[in-house]
């Protein structure tokens, strides 16, 4: 933790960066903190307990937050998938962003279970200690996926209905999604209306479905959709399908390397097409 | 795939003699479009079940355009395009097809039955096909039976007679050229 607060103060002092976006311990667990004096340092952690994935301030969606300056970034090794993830949509400049990456213990998502990647490699900075590979144990996640998978298709469409239908649309979803950077959402434009936007189940259907297809190939699977979810639809399952499916048939896995390009929006030639006739 | 019945609240059987599927076909104009035209003009017998609409190119296609056709009251819905190699457009149908392959398995996996969505290559000069395309999709689509359950996820929605575009307003607008005189 020494290291990041020096190198934090560091980072500052020197005006390299104007904020140092990073940890700090909270009320109720970690917390986001935008440092920008050096004096302020001390209130950076990194521990177990930092689970948001900071990287979703970059976003350019985010104005007020470009007027702070230039940025220094605390990222986890998946977090630093979505800064690729703005870097190769040309969202975000390479060189704009100072990112500090931090070797990580796991957060304790499920997630982190079948995570082997500890250390980021996409990063100007490297701290904390260095952490053993994890063994590599079982998600419930994808458990739960091949029992879905097992079902009807009448005993999954009664499953989701049962999930979505407890959606109230408030779309914090997309508002913490790094991802997700249109500056409209075609879930807010209203004419026309593509996607009914009170909470009800043939509207939150359309919406989910929208969002979900959206992060085809794109997801980084940092979780933070299905955390914020106050009612705690399990959004990850969906996009975990999807990322299966675009692996399968795309060979295009979450990469922290900002050069490959995004699945939807290539192709290939002989792209797999058993579906159609 | 598996097959199945339809989840809650079906209204009429599977199979109901009374039941006659409603499809939205979403083509381009350069190839499909131009095969079901011929299809019409060489006189070829399918059903008249599909409602088409012409786009420029299947690159075109929205996944929403699907979800919307499943709103509006469709019972099963087409996609059909240039076959790989002859898109107008050079590539939309590649891109086309990577869409649609993460929408038909997200589809299936949100509880959509498979049969419900047909996707196809169909050239200008496969009027046949196209007929064999129709009279697949219908068929398929009649034995899973009505989309009662999509209809049922609003609680004010309006019975299946009155989805008609006339009522509702801005409806999508279907192209009739090629529905048969069947």
């Amino acid at each position: 933790m020494k290291d990041l607060q020096d190198l934090a103060q560091r980072l500052l002092v020197d005006g390299t960066v104007a904020v140092v976006i990073g940890y700090e311990r909270g009320p109720r667990g970690a917390r986001p903190a935008f440092v920008q004096r050096p004096e302020d340092v001390e209130r950076l952690i990194f521990d177990a307990e930092c689970v948001q994935n900071l990287a979703t301030y970059l976003s350019p969606r985010r104005r007020h937050l470009l007027k702070l300056g230039r940025k220094a970034v605390v990222a986890k090794p998946c977090d630093v998938r979505a800064i690729a993830g703005l870097v190769r949509e040309k969202q975000v400049k390479r060189d704009e962003v100072v990112v500090i990456g931090v070797r990580c213990p796991g957060v304790g998502e499920d997630r982190c279970v079948t995570c082997t990647a500890r250390e980021p490699r996409l990063a100007d900075h490297l701290v904390g200690a260095a952490v053993a590979a994890p063994a590599a144990g079982e998600s419930q996640r994808d458990a739960k996926l091949r029992e879905l998978e097992a079902m009807t298709p009448a005993e999954r469409w009664n499953f989701w209905q049962a999930e979505l239908s407890r959606c109230v649309r408030c779309h914090a979803c997309r508002e913490i999604c790094p991802m997700c950077q249109c500056d409209r959402c075609v879930a807010s434009k209203t004419q026309p209306q593509w996607i009914e936007s009170s909470p009800h189940a043939r509207g939150n259907l359309s919406w989910q479905l929208t969002r979900v297809l959206h992060q085809a190939g794109r997801c980084v699977d940092c979780g933070e959709c299905e955390r914020a979810c106050p009612e705690g639809i399990p959004l990850g399952l969906l996009l975990r399908k999807v990322a299966e499916v675009v692996d399968r048939r795309f060979d295009f896995r979450p990469s922290d390397d900002p050069e490959l390009p995004t699945p939807i929006g290539a192709y290939r030639l002989d792209d797999p097409q058993e579906f159609i006739l | 795939m598996s097959k199945s019945t339809q989840p809650s609240t079906p209204s009429s059987a599977p199979g109901d003699v009374a039941f006659e599927p409603r499809l939205t076909a979403f083509v381009c104009n350069w190839c499909t479009y131009t095969g079901a035209d011929l299809a019409g003009t060489s006189r070829l017998q399918m059903a008249a079940n599909v409602r088409i609409i012409r786009l420029p190119c299947t690159g075109r296609i929205d996944p929403l355009f699907v979800v919307k056709a499943f709103e509006r009251g469709a019972d099963g819905v087409i996609v059909s395009g240039c076959h790989p190699a002859d898109c107008h457009y050079t590539a939309g149908n590649y891109h086309a097809r990577r869409r649609f392959a993460v929408l038909q398995e997200l589809l299936t996996f949100l509880g959509v039955e498979p049969e419900r969505l047909t996707f196809s290559w169909v050239s200008a000069s496969e009027g046949a096909k196209w007929a064999d395309v129709v009279n697949g999709a219908t068929e398929r689509v009649r034995a899973v039976g009505p989309f009662a359950a999509y209809r049922a996820l609003v609680a004010d929605a309006l019975p299946a007679d009155e989805l008609q575009p006339a009522a509702r307003g801005g409806a999508p607008r279907a192209t009739t050229a090629t529905e048969e005189r069947a």
